[in-house]
């Protein structure tokens, strides 16, 4: 008798084992594979603009001309559908201008000449390259591009503002109210968003897509340089290696990728 | 006779349980033979005269949300916005901007989208920031 319990233990112990790993198994294996398109192949576009790490230049005197600037902001805002809200607590905004002091504390002093306290700085998301948004994200839902975009899925935000939280430079809105009654003229070829989702800068991911450099960039009439900084051969490079330029906020260690010539 | 069946109050209790069968099964005969035909879509002459869709149409009728979800990771995570058939034809992955897209060609949401959403009663929140094409609204 002794020795069939024995047995029945030994036997029990093992099936326990068999199934707990058949069923972990199966939990895993849902988990990790991706369910593949049934039928296609998916691919980029031929002409995508593609790089390592995508930064932009701002000379800022010359944005400031003619108010060059403020034709950026317009045609970001529009193309993107970003919503004109009056209420300041409510404003969406993807690019706009900032003060000095503003855009560059702790770069500010006293005797700084007034031109340059003048001028507007255009900020906009630095697409950092160490992301604190990102990190603060619960539902993964703003990540980072290999190519160094930080990018929001619009789908998947929850609207819990962590990322609004964590980002040192204040580049991202949040939607209060259902933004489509505040757009003059929806452009159909961009989504809007809906109440209670964060939204920011995308760097025109979807014009990349296509073989375009941004809209500010293509506004700006060579103000706004865009380009590849692992390519020692871009003109964004070219820029950074001869001319003194500043970033906002690095001492935070995000590594913003927005580059100003002063 | 036992005493063990008595009911007592006979009348008022099979009365009310009749009554209470009545309200319950209500919907049921109350609908009975009213059953709303099972929708038609209206397929716009640009899906007519390209006979195909990206797939075949029992899976697109039951799994284009799934497509909808794979392409979404597709294009936002992996950058990669083109889908290409074994035939050669390619499509632009995006619900409803371009040409190439699913409302590129299925141009009105009225008679594709909500025909059967509407019938099963489910209603998706694409449209909530996707715009629909504008001249079929």
């Amino acid at each position: 008798m002794e020795n069939s319990r024995r047995s029945f233990l030994k036997i029990a112990g093992i099936s326990a084992l068999g199934m707990g790993s058949i069923s972990a198994n199966s939990v895993f294996a849902s988990g990790t594979t991706k369910k593949s398109s049934p039928i296609g192949e998916v691919s980029k576009k031929a002409d995508a603009l593609i790089a390592k790490r995508w930064a932009m230049v701002v000379d800022v005197k010359k944005l400031a001309e003619n108010d060059l600037y403020k034709k950026c902001i317009e045609a970001c805002h529009k193309i993107h559908n970003v919503p004109k809200l009056k209420n300041k607590r409510h404003e969406i905004k993807w690019v706009w201008p900032e003060e000095f002091k503003h855009a560059f504390p702790g770069k500010e002093h006293e005797f700084i000449p007034d031109e340059l306290k003048e001028l507007p700085f255009i900020v906009l998301c630095n697409h950092c390259k160490n992301p604190p948004c990102v990190r603060a994200c619960p539902t993964k839902a703003t990540f980072q591009r290999d190519d160094g975009i930080v990018l929001m899925d619009f789908h998947r935000c929850i609207g819990c503002r962590f990322c609004m939280a964590a980002c040192p430079y204040g580049s991202r809105s949040f939607n209060f109210r259902d933004p489509r009654p505040f757009i003059d003229e929806i452009d159909p070829e961009f989504p809007t968003r809906m109440k209670g989702v964060v939204e920011k800068c995308n760097f025109c991911a979807e014009r990349l897509a296509v073989g375009k450099q941004p809209l500010c960039v293509e506004v700006a009439e060579g103000a706004l340089i865009f380009g590849d900084l692992d390519d020692k051969e871009s003109e964004v490079s070219k820029i950074l290696h001869s001319k003194y330029t500043i970033q906002r906020k690095q001492v935070l260690g995000t590594g913003p990728q927005i580059y100003y010539i002063v | 006779m036992n005493n063990k069946f008595k009911i007592y109050d006979k009348e008022i209790v099979l009365a009310g349980l009749a009554i209470f069968v009545i309200v319950i099964t209500f919907p049921f005969w109350f609908n009975m033979g009213k059953a709303a035909p099972a929708p038609e879509l209206k397929l716009s002459d640009k899906a007519k005269a390209s006979k195909e869709c990206v797939a075949p149409k029992a899976f697109m009728k039951a799994e284009h949300m799934q497509i909808l979800d794979i392409w979404r990771n597709s294009v936002v995570r992996d950058t990669n916005r083109v889908y290409t058939l074994a035939n050669g034809k390619q499509y632009n992955m995006s619900l409803s901007t371009g040409e190439n897209s699913c409302m590129g060609c299925h141009v009105t949401k009225a008679d594709f989208c909500d025909r059967c959403h509407n019938y099963a009663s489910v209603r998706p929140y694409c449209w909530d920031c996707h715009i629909e094409p504008k001249e079929n609204k």
